[in-house]
């Protein structure tokens, strides 16, 4: 074996560029399997990643403003009531009493101040202690808002990174007060950042989101349901009850079944599509349908370079076949057996083939690196995107060597010694 | 074919071969039993090989000679078992060539012949110890001693300090030396030689010749295709063929050398 593979080779080292030129074809063809998979696969990667911070246990219920003809009283005062309402919560807890928590939670439109630094619109989120475990979000320092703050309706505040950043800079946060609307607020911990996706936001990435919490009992207590804005000439109002009711499934199997059951019942209660079901696990297998199609797809394109690379590899054999007749007629003469023969040249092929597919492998790792740093795209290099790139280049090796094979097994010896 | 040497009194007939030389008869290494080759070209029938009974003994030196298109070629390429006879039988060591299969007589020619043509026919990239090995690479169980008998005859044909070179790197004579060694690395039943000195010079055709007559006295089976009559009054049997039949075997009776 060891001496039919060196045989194959220093035959092949006879004619080093038409060897090489040939090995090309497999060499593209593996890379680009390769290059094409990782590419495919970082992006999908990164989708799912976002997709399984929000929670695959988890089922969104959102508020969404209605459609509506936006000129349509611009000049006056008006309040926009929409979304989700308390009756909601009640119906889900209700309906849905074994599968986990509900998680109600509200935004208040306030500036966030601290001594002379403003956020003119922070993100603050109304909720309850069971908020951080549902969301899966981790505090980076002193704690979250607890069951007592909620009784209590105390006037405490969790900031986001980005809020502690921009208010306090350097300074710890913790312990200072937090002047939210005409209120202040006791910093009581802070929340670690998180990737952020959701279904208005495609061009996810880091969390930059001026984030802090604050209890919804207090927000209740202090801020009402009421959200204002003024603008020249006019002042509009929303009344939203609840933002967001975020439920958290304790079997994954019943995530699919809640959502529906979400959507049935909440179409039943309103009359305007003022809500949305966000399901991360139905998401999450979109991405990887999206995904898997993308692979079908772009593996097809590769996989055709591949089989491109295999016919010239066909075809440089049949011509080394017919170039090497008088040697095969020696060989035949000297005892060789069709089998024999037949190996011999299978071999050359599969040492180009394998050759080609282990320098397309080399060439394959190295180019979503190269993408990765001219472009920022996120590659994903999975062991298995190799491993097949390498089985396919030797099976067309063997493939396509068959018949060149075939046929120098059966030439005639007599005729072949003959050949010039 | 006039200027062979004297032919001994008695000149068998081409269907009955009696040894007239000796009282008792080697056994045969092959034989012919009527055997017919006949090619189809289109509707032409054209016989390369028209009713031959022949047997070759042990130890004989035969030369075969005639004008081309003879039927010499197609002899030896039934003898060395490359080509199929269209009627007859072929017995090479006792075993009817014609129930085995192809496979088998691949093995057969690795085993119990040994070939050498007119232009050598080495294998290019290969060395020289290599290209002596090449049959007993095909052997279904190659002997342990392969190259250690490779080297020794390389040594005996006179290119034991050449064993790492190419055949390109080698001249005519140098080349053909390797095939003869070739030849007999697998220490066959019989070797058979196409032309085995048609391109060479006159020099380098003596030592070759000088090695078959070494090889015959050693008591090896040779056959030897050939078209001059200085090469075929070396062998011991002249066959002379024609049309694809036999015309005349003629024992050569050597002088004896002073």
């Amino acid at each position: 074996m060891v001496a039919s593979i060196r045989l194959g080779v220093s035959s092949l080292m006879l004619h080093k560029l038409r060897s090489g030129l040939t090995t090309l074809g497999v060499l593209f063809g593996t890379s680009s399997v390769i290059a094409m998979l990782a590419i495919g696969e970082g992006a999908s990667a990164e989708a799912q990643e976002q997709i399984k911070r929000l929670g695959s246990q988890n089922v969104i219920l959102r508020s969404v403003k209605p459609q509506e003809d936006q000129n349509q009283g611009s000049q006056t005062t008006r309040i926009l009531s929409y979304g989700l309402t308390h009756e909601d919560r009640e119906r889900v807890e209700a309906t849905f009493p074994s599968v986990g928590k509900v998680v109600p939670s509200r935004l208040v439109a306030q500036e966030a101040r601290f001594e002379d630094r403003v956020i003119g619109q922070p993100r603050i989120v109304a909720t309850t202690p069971e908020w951080l475990e549902v969301s899966g979000r981790r505090v980076s320092e002193g704690r979250f808002i607890s069951g007592s703050d909620m009784r209590g309706a105390t006037n405490v505040c969790v900031l986001g990174t980005e809020v502690a950043r921009e208010l306090f800079l350097f300074k710890d946060p913790i312990g200072q007060r937090v002047k939210l609307g005409a209120d202040y607020f006791d910093v009581i911990g802070t929340i670690a950042p998180r990737v952020r996706f959701d279904s208005d936001a495609p061009g996810a990435g880091e969390e930059t989101t001026k984030e802090l919490f604050i209890a919804l009992s207090t927000a209740d207590a202090w801020f009402g349901d009421m959200n204002m804005s003024r603008r020249a000439g006019s002042f509009n109002a929303e009344e939203v009850e609840l933002h967001e009711l975020l439920i958290g499934v304790d079997n994954v199997d019943d995530v699919i079944g809640i959502a529906n059951a979400s959507r049935e019942m909440l179409a039943r209660f309103h009359d305007d599509q003022d809500y949305e079901v966000v399901v991360p696990l139905e998401l999450l297998a979109q991405a990887e349908e999206t995904k898997r199609i993308f692979n079908i797809v772009l593996g097809s394109i590769a996989g055709i370079s591949l089989l491109v690379g295999g016919i010239g590899i066909m075809n440089v054999m049949l011509a080394t076949v017919t170039e090497r007749t008088r040697e095969i007629g020696i060989r035949r003469a000297l005892g060789a057996k069709r089998r024999d023969i037949v190996a011999q040249f299978l071999v050359e092929t599969v040492v180009l083939s394998v050759g080609g597919g282990l320098f397309g492998v080399a060439l394959g790792l190295l180019i979503p690196k190269v993408v990765q740093w001219y472009t920022d795209m996120p590659t994903l290099v999975t062991l298995q995107a190799p491993i097949l790139a390498f089985t396919i280049s030797a099976g067309i090796g063997v493939l396509f060597g068959i018949y060149p094979a075939w046929r120098a097994s059966h030439m005639d010896p007599v005729d072949a010694l003959r050949h010039e | 074919m006039s200027d062979l040497s004297p032919v001994a009194g008695e000149t068998p007939s081409a269907n009955k071969l009696i040894r007239a030389d000796s009282g008792t008869a080697a056994a045969p290494v092959a034989e012919f039993r009527s055997i017919h080759r006949i090619y189809r070209m289109g509707n032409q029938e054209v016989r390369a090989l028209d009713h031959v009974d022949l047997v070759f003994r042990k130890g004989e030196y035969w030369s075969i000679v005639g004008p081309s298109g003879s039927g010499k070629s197609t002899m030896l390429n039934v003898l060395g078992c490359l080509d199929r006879p269209t009627e007859g039988v072929y017995e090479l060591g006792r075993e009817d060539t014609g129930l085995l299969d192809d496979d088998a007589l691949s093995e057969l020619r690795s085993r119990r012949l040994g070939f050498i043509f007119q232009s050598y026919n080495l294998i290019p990239q290969l060395d020289v110890l290599d290209n002596i090995m090449v049959p007993l690479l095909y052997q279904s169980n190659p002997p342990k001693d392969g190259e250690e008998r490779a080297r020794h005859l390389a040594g005996r044909v006179g290119l034991g300090d050449r064993l790492d070179h190419r055949p390109r790197e080698l001249s005519g004579g140098q080349m053909q030396r390797v095939a003869i060694a070739r030849a007999l690395v697998n220490d066959p039943d019989m070797i058979l030689a196409d032309e085995a000195t048609g391109n060479l010079d006159s020099q380098t055709s003596k030592e070759i010749l000088n090695l078959f007559d070494e090889l015959h006295q050693e008591g090896k089976t040779i056959v030897f295709v050939t078209h001059e009559a200085s090469v075929s009054e070396r062998a011991e049997r002249v066959l002379i063929m024609g049309d694809g039949r036999v015309r005349e075997v003629r024992d050569v009776v050597k002088e004896v050398s002073a």
